[in-house]
């Protein structure tokens, strides 16, 4: 039997301490993306250096969204087929695949694939500064670290992942066809009609908002961490909370707007 | 005094409680190469920020080339910062852009010099520390001394009235840290620069420098010429001058 004092032990007490964790630390964060923002628009902004973060971001995690989202369109269209069968609405998987994509799927797993592979490549990055005196470096050449390292990183972000998004979608799509036309002989046009038809506008703005609006939690909380570690030792554990922390600040946000989508569209 | 660079008043800094920096005194005259020596943890690193601007002291008084830049707003702050030229103990190049890039550091950021020009003086500030060639190279391409060779080009090439060397010596092989402390006697004889030499290696700090500063715990317990060492009585500073174990300063004392 389960005590109350055993129960605000083990579950209560404990759970409350992380809670106050995560409000902590986001409330640190609020702070971080308050002078993001502030040298954002502090002065006039050479886009060279964005360039290459884009190319940097994109070629990164090209290969793993192109793989996964691929395979998660064909997963979801037999997991629709497998429901749609019962009613023999088969046909039904286009739309069903392309919903789920473009509002859901495709903006939430590409993020999380962006923050494990650049979130944690652009803590490493600046981690591995921090500790080989690069970042007082470049303070010592009176250069803001947030406006030389950290903004580029934000632009570009905010840029690529809108554009990997609906790469992704695109190839989900084409997955989920793959599955239609071999599986339930749905013809290429017709299976297309039936996914464009599917999708209206504010499914794709939905998906597009999610999507930057992810992409700029990426860069807040992998370069946040990237500012932490004060030993080689840190930087492993920096790019670890990087990536588990930009997981549950995705999810949380995706939960928000994803209300709010709701009530709004 | 107008013959002084810089000049310390009982600076003092704490990290939470504990203190790092315990009213520290100094004066480093125009055009000399002053030594500060000290242990590891001694705090010559945060006395070494304190003076460029990257920390601020909790109490005292910093002057640089006469103006109290413990008054000054961040903006102030940072053109103070561009007369120093700082030399990392771990060089610190910026290891994702190439060596012309990182000499050049300083002008493309704050400059309108055009590249051409930019790459000209890169080639001569490279030739200065007797290197050539290695212009489009990058940082993980080059040897432990090498790469202090170019920080120390990358802090010169701006002409500033300070250059602070930290560590200049440390992780590099001995045929490397002669070339490293012949350049730097070089630099001081062929630009008159104001130079701040922080290392634990006394060897190469007497042979490079004229004054000299022992930090300990925090204080300057010394401060004079070098050849005022000869006769020096405090047991602490004979103890590191003879690299002894045994003596008052004890192994986790820092």
């Amino acid at each position: 039997m389960v005590t109350r004092s055993k129960l605000k032990a083990f579950i209560i007490v404990p759970f409350l301490s992380k809670l106050q964790t995560l409000f902590q630390y986001i409330g640190s964060i609020v702070f971080f993306v308050g002078d993001v923002f502030w040298w954002l628009f502090a002065k006039k902004r050479d886009f060279k250096a964005v360039r290459r973060e884009i190319i940097l971001i994109g070629l990164n995690s090209f290969p793993l969204v192109s793989l996964i989202s691929f395979f998660v369109g064909i997963i979801i269209a037999f997991q629709t087929a497998y429901q749609l069968k019962q009613l023999s609405s088969e046909i039904y998987i286009a739309s069903l695949v392309a919903l789920s994509l473009v509002r859901e799927l495709g903006p939430v797993l590409g993020s999380l694939i962006v923050a494990a592979r650049s979130g944690a490549a652009i803590t490493a990055g600046i981690g591995s500064m921090k500790i080989s005196e690069q970042v007082d470096a470049l303070e010592a050449f009176a250069v803001e670290p947030i406006d030389y390292l950290v903004v580029p990183k934000f632009l570009a972000l905010i840029i690529v992942m809108p554009v990997l998004i609906i790469y992704a979608d695109c190839l989900g799509i084409f997955g989920g066809y793959l599955v239609g036309s071999s599986k339930f002989g749905i013809p290429f046009h017709f299976y297309f009609k039936l996914t464009f038809d599917a999708l209206k506008v504010k499914d794709l703005a939905s998906g597009l908002i999610k999507s930057v609006c992810f992409g700029a939690i990426i860069a807040f909380v992998s370069s946040y961490e990237g500012f932490k570690p004060f030993s080689s030792t840190d930087v492993s554990k920096s790019v670890t909370h990087s990536v588990v922390r930009s997981f549950i600040l995705i999810i949380i946000c995706d939960c928000i707007l994803t209300a709010l989508f709701y009530f709004m569209f | 005094m107008a013959n002084e660079m810089i000049k310390l008043e009982n600076v003092s800094k704490y990290f939470g409680d504990k203190q790092v920096l315990k009213g520290v005194n100094l004066s480093v005259g125009r055009g000399e190469t002053f030594l500060i020596i000290g242990r590891s943890g001694a705090g010559k690193t945060v006395l070494l920020k304190n003076i460029i601007g990257l920390l601020r002291p909790d109490s005292g008084k910093i002057y640089i080339d006469g103006v109290d830049t413990t008054t000054l707003d961040n903006k102030a702050l940072e053109k103070v910062r561009y007369q120093f030229g700082l030399v990392f103990q771990s060089a610190a190049l910026f290891d994702f852009l190439t060596i012309e890039e990182n000499v050049g550091f300083f002008l493309y950021q704050h400059t309108n010099l055009k590249k051409t020009e930019i790459r000209k003086k890169v080639k001569e500030t490279l030739a200065l520390v007797g290197l050539e060639g290695i212009e489009d190279h990058y940082p993980y391409q080059l040897s432990g001394g090498m790469k202090k060779r170019v920080a120390i080009a990358r802090a010169v090439i701006y002409n500033p009235k300070i250059i602070i060397y930290d560590e200049p010596t440390t992780g590099i092989d001995p045929i490397a840290i002669d070339k490293v402390v012949s350049l730097i006697e070089d630099l001081h004889k062929r630009l008159s620069i104001t130079s701040l030499v922080v290392t634990h290696d006394l060897e190469v700090g007497l042979k490079i420098s004229e004054r000299i500063a022992f930090l300990l715990g925090g204080r300057i317990i010394f401060q004079g010429k070098k050849y005022d060492l000869e006769n020096i009585k405090d047991p602490r500073v004979v103890q590191f001058l003879h690299g002894s174990s045994a003596g008052p300063i004890k192994e986790m004392e820092v």
